[in-house]
Formats: structure tokens, C-alpha cells, sequence
């Protein structure tokens, strides 16, 4: 290429490359990433380095195009999976799903149900639990926040819809046993939970992005690593096929907008 | 023994949406099928709209006929994992529903998407529960506070203990409404779009079952209508009453029949705001004597209007 790689990334690819990397060695699972990003970068790691991910064209099928959302004409389909069959994936232990999350905590713990007032009558009501309960419990989850703040980030969660570590240590190692929180991926940066007690750490900040930035956008302390990486860039592959076959429509630009 | 004995007939399971809610009564629990605000029993939902009907127990993978029916005062407790019109790139929250729940106008019992499909499972097949880790370490028993747990009688994985799990009580239903794409005069039915959803969990979950189609045929056609004899997925043990609806979902979609109508959904959910959209908006479309009074209003619109 003539022109530099990294004058044409935008935070948006760098956050889909983020997320396909949430999913890198899980082999042959269904990855379930819900949201414009999360979809599109559960494609990208699937059209290179996790070939065996199963994948769902949003409904009710599982699909094999590498395209972000193909029109319903252009779907190969590899088989049915209404939400019947959803469900026995999901208690089965066989999938990884990345969802939104209106509060997340240092521990993990997803709130999407309701924010102040009390659980029988919240302030603002939200989508209520959905299935993020039997989601944590059961399976590898991961959470992608594509507007990072201090209200997202919070000290402690108005209720507890997804399982956070502290909660999952509670219960034990048995119930506990296929609890998997791996990442949190914002617009900002990449978050884990690779430290002694489960709290929240830095993994990496997206190209541009300070410390200092991600700390007064955060409720409750981060764990901050000696060096903070910064997050990677797509390949010149990973970037042809972000722009060319995955989403050349540019929607995830609508998700994560490029600020000059 | 008689030459001319006379044996008596198939029962013919027609019905009016009129007649279905004639036997609903106030105060029951009645499950909505479909999800979110895909192939929902509107015809029905409108019947009881303009009903005396009041105080019922929703339980549903919930659209646009939760926030209905919340608006318009029949609702006193809803079973709900969430109540979503199904639009947009990110999901959109359905105005009535949060106004009623915000209020505290109704009462609800939460549950996680795959609990519901497990206490309707256990209410068909008639046991007062199923074990399931779904639940365990969420706050879900704030809002669901007679959820109980079970120990397990079986050694646990590691040969101790028996595991500490959930245990979802069957969800029983006083009576069950969903709507398929075709069915016959017997109630069997069919669906034809990309989900059955847990229409034949309500159906089974339920005392009196009911369902609204987009047409009757002949039992004999049923499969050639439907496609495929897999789709034939609810069969007549389990339905008491069929109403012939035609675009009986509207405005929610029954693929491959229709899509929603995102401008009447939309005019629908821009209502909430003051109590005198609301208003108008039930007196215009919600108040029709008959469903097709409803049918021939919707089909006078201009084009492209809601």
C-alpha cells in the first residue's frame, strides 16, 4: 500500500479489531456479539483466525457470510437455530456472547434492567433482564460499551442482571465453574480481568487515548498495568476485509464516530 | 342398534375475537405468544382493549401488546425477561410499558429469557418445577422474590455435595393467545416465518388456549399451506378456540405474510408522552367495534401514512 495503514484506521476499526480478539481461541462456538461493532468484529475473527466460530445472521439461523448483516437473499445458511435451540447452545456452554451493558462494575456485574428507584419500581426502566443471567452463569461473556463514561463505568450496579466475579465467587467453585467474564471492550479501550481478585484492568487504550482520559470516563478505580499497551491496529488484511467485505457500508463509522 | 346412528361431529373450533374474550374474565393469567413485536396475537389483544376485561396477568416475551394494554388500564402484574418493539441498531425501550412500570401501576415478576421457557415447560408438563442455573448470583430474586432454589439429590461434579440451583416454578396460565400463519377449523396449526418462538409452550402452559391465524384451510391442506409438514408444530390437543385473522398481527410482522408496519409502530410508541396522545390514538385505532372495522380502516390510509 502507498499510504500508511495507520493514517486510514479509524477508533472505529480498532475497536472491531478489539472485539474479534475477545474471541481468539475459542475454536468452535457459537460467538453471539449483539450490537453493530460487536457483530462486525465476531465476523472479522471468524474470516481469519477462528474459522470454526459459529455465527447467526440475528434471527433465527446460523449462518456462514462473512458480511456484517447480508441481505437475506445472500445468506448461506449452515443451519436453523431458533430460540429453542438458542437456548440449549447457551445452557450447553457452547457460545460466547458479547453484550451492551447500560452500568458494568469493576467486577464485571452488567446492569440493563433498571437504574435507581428500587428492583419493584425503578426510576428509569430499562429492557429488563433478558438473558443475561443464564448468559454469565453458563458461558464465556464479554461486554462492548461503545460510548465509555463514569455512568456506564459505575462503582456498583443499580441490580445485578449479568454475573460479575465478586457475585460468581460468592456462589462457589462449583456453580461458579463456567462463569467467564474475558473482556470489556469500549471506545476508549480494552478492559479485563486478569488480576488476583477479578477486578477490572487496563488491557489496552485504543491509538490516541490517555490514561488519564479513561480514568475521569471510569466510576471506580482501574487496575492500571506499569505499561499500558495501546491497542493493536487491523492487519492490512483485517483491514481489507472490514472495508471491503465485512461492512463497506462504514456503519461501524454510525456506532464509534472518527472525531478530528 | 339403530341403521340410521348418527355420529357426532369434528368439533368446529371457529370463533370470533369476541367470542375468545367472552371467555376470558378479569384477574386471569394469560400468556401472549410471539417475541417482542413479532407475530403477536393483536386481533385478540384489540378484543380486550375494547372490553370490560381489567386486572390481567401478562406473561410474555413482551411488544407492543404489553404497552397497549398497560396503557389502557388492563394490567396488574406482568411476567416479562424484557417488553421491546424490536427496532433499530440498539433496542428500543417500549414507552408504556416503563411509564406503567415506573409508576408502579403494575406489578412484575422478572425473569431471564430462558426461565420463562422453563417455568411454561414445567406447567405443561405438570411438575412444579426444573432445576436450572439460570439465575444464580444475579439480583434477579429482587424482583422475583419467590424464586427458590433446590439441592441437587445427586452427588455434585466433584462426588460431594449435591449443586445448589434455581428452581423455576411452573408458570400455569388461565389461558394462552398466539397467533400462527395458518391453521384449520380444528386447531391445528402452523407456523411459517423464521421462529415458532414459545407459542406451543403457552399454548401447552394453558387451561383455555386460543389462536388467532392468518387463515383457515382444510386439515388435508395444512401441510401444502404451510410448506412443510415440520412447521406443523401446534396441533389441536392443545387449542380450544381459532379465529380466522387476516393481518391479525398487525403491527407486528407475521413473516412471510407481512413485515411490521414501522410507521404505525412508530406513531404507536410516540404516544406515551402525554395522556392525551394516547387518547386520541386508542379512540382512532383502538376502538373500532369489530377487527374489521380496524382491517377496512387500516386499508383506507393513504399510502404510506399511519
Amino acid at each position: 500500500m502507498a499510504t500508511d495503514l495507520s493514517d486510514l484506521v479509524t477508533r472505529a476499526d480498532v475497536c472491531a479489531v478489539a472485539v474479534a480478539d475477545c474471541f481468539r481461541g475459542d475454536g468452535e462456538i457459537l460467538a453471539n456479539p449483539i450490537g453493530t461493532i460487536p457483530m462486525i468484529g465476531g465476523r472479522l475473527a471468524r474470516a481469519t483466525w477462528e474459522p470454526d466460530l459459529v455465527m447467526t445472521d440475528g434471527e433465527a439461523a446460523l449462518i456462514a457470510n462473512d458480511e456484517a448483516v447480508p441481505a437475506v437473499a445472500d445468506r448461506r445458511y449452515e443451519t436453523y437455530n431458533p430460540y429453542r435451540t438458542m437456548f440449549d447452545v447457551v445452557w450447553s456452554g457452547r457460545r460466547h456472547v458479547m453484550m451492551g451493558a447500560t452500568q458494568v462494575d469493576r467486577f464485571g456485574n452488567q446492569n440493563i434492567a433498571g437504574l435507581g428507584g428500587t428492583p419493584q419500581q425503578p426510576r428509569t426502566q430499562l429492557l429488563g433482564f433478558r438473558g443475561a443471567p443464564g448468559n454469565t452463569i453458563n458461558d464465556t461473556t464479554s461486554y462492548w460499551v461503545p460510548q465509555h463514561g463514569p455512568r456506564v463505568f459505575v462503582e456498583s450496579v443499580d441490580i445485578v442482571t449479568g454475573v460479575g466475579y465478586d457475585r460468581a465467587a460468592a456462589l462457589g467453585p462449583e456453580a461458579s465453574r463456567f462463569h467467564e467474564i474475558r473482556r470489556v471492550v469500549s471506545n476508549l479501550g480494552v478492559f479485563d480481568f486478569e488480576t488476583p481478585d477479578h477486578a477490572m484492568r487496563i488491557r489496552s487504550l485504543h491509538p490516541g487515548v490517555t490514561v488519564d482520559e479513561v480514568v475521569a470516563a471510569t466510576g471506580f478505580e482501574l487496575v492500571i498495568p506499569e505499561e499500558v499497551p495501546t491497542s493493536r491496529l487491523p492487519t492490512s488484511d483485517e483491514f481489507r476485509l472490514l472495508t471491503e467485505v465485512i461492512d463497506p457500508k462504514n456503519t461501524r463509522l454510525r456506532e464509534v464516530p472518527q472525531s478530528e | 342398534m339403530s341403521e340410521t346412528e348418527t355420529y357426532p361431529a369434528p368439533k368446529d373450533k371457529r370463533l370470533t375475537e369476541d367470542e375468545v374474550v367472552a371467555q376470558l374474565r378479569s384477574g386471569m393469567t394469560i400468556g401472549i405468544g410471539g417475541w417482542g413485536s413479532r407475530r403477536k396475537p393483536m386481533s385478540i389483544v384489540r378484543a380486550i382493549l375494547r372490553s370490560d376485561l381489567t386486572d390481567l396477568r401478562l406473561v410474555t416475551y413482551g411488544g407492543p401488546e404489553v404497552g397497549m394494554l398497560c396503557a389502557a388500564a388492563k394490567v396488574s402484574h406482568l411476567t416479562f425477561a424484557f417488553v421491546s418493539p424490536d427496532v433499530g441498531p440498539a433496542a428500543v425501550l417500549e414507552p408504556h410499558f416503563r411509564a406503567a412500570r415506573q409508576s408502579g401501576a403494575i406489578g412484575c415478576t422478572e425473569v431471564d429469557e430462558g426461565m420463562l421457557l422453563l417455568g411454561l415447560q414445567a406447567a405443561a408438563w405438570r411438575v412444579p418445577f426444573i432445576p436450572t442455573r439460570v439465575g444464580l448470583g444475579s439480583d434477579l430474586h429482587l424482583v422475583n422474590p419467590a424464586l427458590k432454589t433446590v439441592t441437587s439429590p445427586y452427588p455434585g461434579p466433584d462426588g460431594g455435595d449435591g449443586e445448589e440451583l434455581i428452581a423455576q416454578p411452573a408458570i400455569h396460565l388461565d389461558a394462552a393467545i398466539c397467533h400462527l400463519n395458518v391453521a384449520d377449523e380444528r386447531g391445528n396449526a402452523a407456523f411459517c416465518g423464521p421462529d415458532l418462538y414459545f407459542d406451543d409452550l403457552l399454548l401447552q402452559a394453558a387451561a383455555q388456549r386460543f389462536i388467532s391465524t392468518e387463515r383457515i384451510v382444510a386439515s388435508g391442506d395444512l401441510v401444502d399451506a404451510a410448506g412443510d409438514i415440520t412447521r406443523l408444530r401446534i396441533n389441536r390437543l392443545f387449542v380450544d378456540g381459532v379465529v380466522e385473522a387476516p393481518n391479525g398481527a398487525h403491527p407486528t410482522s407475521c413473516e412471510p405474510e407481512y413485515g411490521r408496519d414501522e410507521a404505525f409502530q412508530k406513531a404507536y410508541l410516540g404516544t406515551a408522552k402525554e395522556a392525551e396522545a394516547w387518547d386520541g390514538f386508542r379512540s382512532e385505532w383502538l376502538s373500532f367495534p369489530t377487527e374489521a372495522d380496524y382491517q377496512a380502516a387500516l386499508a383506507a390510509r393513504p399510502t404510506g401514512d399511519a
